[in-house]
């Protein structure tokens, strides 16, 4: 029972802070505001010690610090002090006259990352990539017959005119200026395609709120009816931004006057 | 100026609000939108119906609590599946906020299991939640070698190597295949780095904004399976017949999208008559 209450009251939290957050599709408010600070310092404050407890207790102070006793810190992995000084070296960026210092810890990390990245990258997303645009396109009934076939060709032909588009060495007229309209019109597609993603994406997290709205008043009422309160707490809260803005009409109206 | 240009100039709160009032009435009307599963998705769920009980698969859950809407329902779902299959499962997140979010779901999913068909899952022996490790890149290539290298213990700090699970796992070759779900740009390491350089067996979830970017990926082979946001995570709940979350906002977002086409349609044909007014240029 007290888990149920429990459960209730850190849902009521979160409904609230959700209404707070959408006010702000109104009108900026102090509602928002204070949401807006209370997420930032919860989120840096909980990234902090996840890395502290993930990151830097596990891979460094565990394994140079073997704590037992408490002097014996060189009982552990003593050599990993030195990417520890490459990391403390990386605050010297804050200071104007030492600033050079932080280079070396940035050099090795891109070093290391460029090492393995720079390979992998070509191979995976230039070399793969080219390779199995261009195949020839296959019209079997294995591979999706007729229409898998049509749609490799387009696959082709978007690619190339995409290409051409960005490619200024030769004026876009005439035949140029076509196969630069076919490259515009396929990456329209692609952006309308992204758009199209992106507006279900954002509507999936408003969707979301309204369900764990909905959830959150079915708990609290005995039998359910979430949807009936749904709607009586969106009213309300139409209510309370309509009041919010009239006390701020009622303030402003002295000073005009002034 | 006639209905059109003066909807083209209509405060935005008023979308907002109408968004806002269809949403709503969607939800309250009782109907179904129909599905057709996409064969990006099917194949995700037939590689999770072609595993044997006792294979082993790893889920990686680099979400945020900002994309569960979209994301919750593709973990809810494979690992409802993998567990009902008995298959085992290693988790990790390699997104910052994602410990939180694998550990709801690994805990959700055992509870549901456990009422829904009567399996009592066991931690460390059915399923090992290794936790979170910064540098999504270098710890997708160390678990390479050996997950012991990034994850020499689990999140709840037991070592790795006393867990019954994890006897015998070495790296990816031990596994059939890595789950991805993702809200991150993590994604591209794990194309790159686990598919590039061990050939991992990759599918991915991610939310509807990156899902178009991916596609050609899956062209190439380089992902088997890819779960584009709300309507991949919806086709997913319809394949493994446990109507959801996501299936629910399909019928909502059918309405949400009629009423920002028609906004778009409006806002259209009010630019054109302006713009043949000479009112814009």
């Amino acid at each position: 029972m007290e888990s149920e209450w429990r459960i209730f009251l850190w849902t009521t939290l979160s409904v609230g802070l959700t209404l707070s957050v959408f006010s702000f599709l109104y009108k900026d408010n102090p509602f928002y505001r204070f949401t807006e600070s209370l997420y930032v310092g919860i989120a840096t404050g909980y990234m902090t010690i996840i890395l502290w407890y993930t990151g830097l207790l596990p891979t460094l102070i565990d394994r140079i610090w073997i704590g037992q006793p408490w002097w014996q810190f060189w009982g552990g992995k003593w050599w990993y002090i030195f990417p520890g000084i490459l990391g403390l070296m990386m605050w010297f960026r804050f200071s104007k006259k030492k600033a050079w210092l932080s280079r070396y810890p940035i050099a090795f990390y891109i070093g290391i990352s460029m090492g393995a990245a720079i390979p992998l990258e070509m191979k995976n997303r230039v070399n793969e990539q080219l390779f199995n645009t261009f195949i020839s396109p296959d019209f079997s009934a294995m591979a999706g017959g007729f229409w898998n076939g049509i749609s490799e060709i387009i696959i082709i032909i978007g690619v190339l005119t995409g290409l051409f588009y960005f490619f200024f060495s030769v004026p876009h007229k005439g035949v140029f200026g076509t196969v630069a309209k076919v490259g515009i019109y396929t990456l329209m597609i692609g952006f309308g395609a992204s758009f199209g993603y992106t507006v279900m994406g954002r509507i999936s997290l408003f969707i979301q709120r309204v369900q764990t709205i909905r959830d959150w008043a079915s708990t609290g009422i005995e039998g359910g009816g979430g949807m009936s309160a749904i709607v009586w707490i969106f009213v309300l809260f139409i209510v309370l931004l309509v009041l919010i803005e009239m006390i701020r009409h009622m303030r402003k109206k002295p000073t005009e006057a002034v | 100026m006639n209905i059109f240009e003066k909807l083209s100039k209509l405060d935005r709160r008023w979308v907002f609000l109408i968004l806002a009032v269809v949403v709503i009435i969607a939800l309250l009307v009782d109907f179904k939108t129909p599905l057709r599963i996409n064969k990006e998705v099917q194949s995700v769920y037939d590689f999770m119906e072609a595993l044997e009980p006792g294979d082993y698969i790893q889920m990686s859950i680099d979400y945020d609590p900002g994309t569960i809407a979209e994301m919750h329902p593709m973990t809810y779902a494979i690992l409802e599946q993998a567990f009902k299959k008995d298959v085992k499962v290693i988790i990790t997140a390699l997104s910052i906020n994602g410990p939180g979010m694998a550990e709801k779901a690994m805990l959700d999913i055992m509870d549901s299991v456990r009422i829904l068909y009567g399996k009592e899952l066991v931690y460390g022996e059915d399923v090992a939640f290794l936790g979170y490790k910064p540098y999504p890149g270098i710890v997708i290539l160390s678990m390479g070698q050996n997950y012991r290298i990034s994850f020499p213990q689990d999140y709840y700090g037991t070592p790795v190597d006393d867990l019954p699970i994890m006897k015998g796992i070495i790296n990816y070759d031990d596994v059939k295949g890595v789950i991805l779900i993702t809200g991150t740009s993590g994604v591209d390491f794990w194309i790159s780095y686990a598919n590039g350089r061990y050939d991992v067996e990759l599918a991915v979830g991610l939310t509807g904004v990156m899902a178009a970017d991916y596609y050609q990926y899956l062209r190439s082979g380089q992902i088997f399976g890819l779960m584009g946001g709300m309507l991949g995570a919806a086709e997913y709940e319809l394949l493994v017949k446990k109507p959801g979350p996501a299936m629910e906002a399909m019928k909502v977002q059918v309405w949400a999208h009629i009423v920002i086409i028609v906004f778009i349609i409006i806002g259209n044909i009010g630019y054109f008559i302006s713009r043949r007014k000479g009112g814009v240029s």
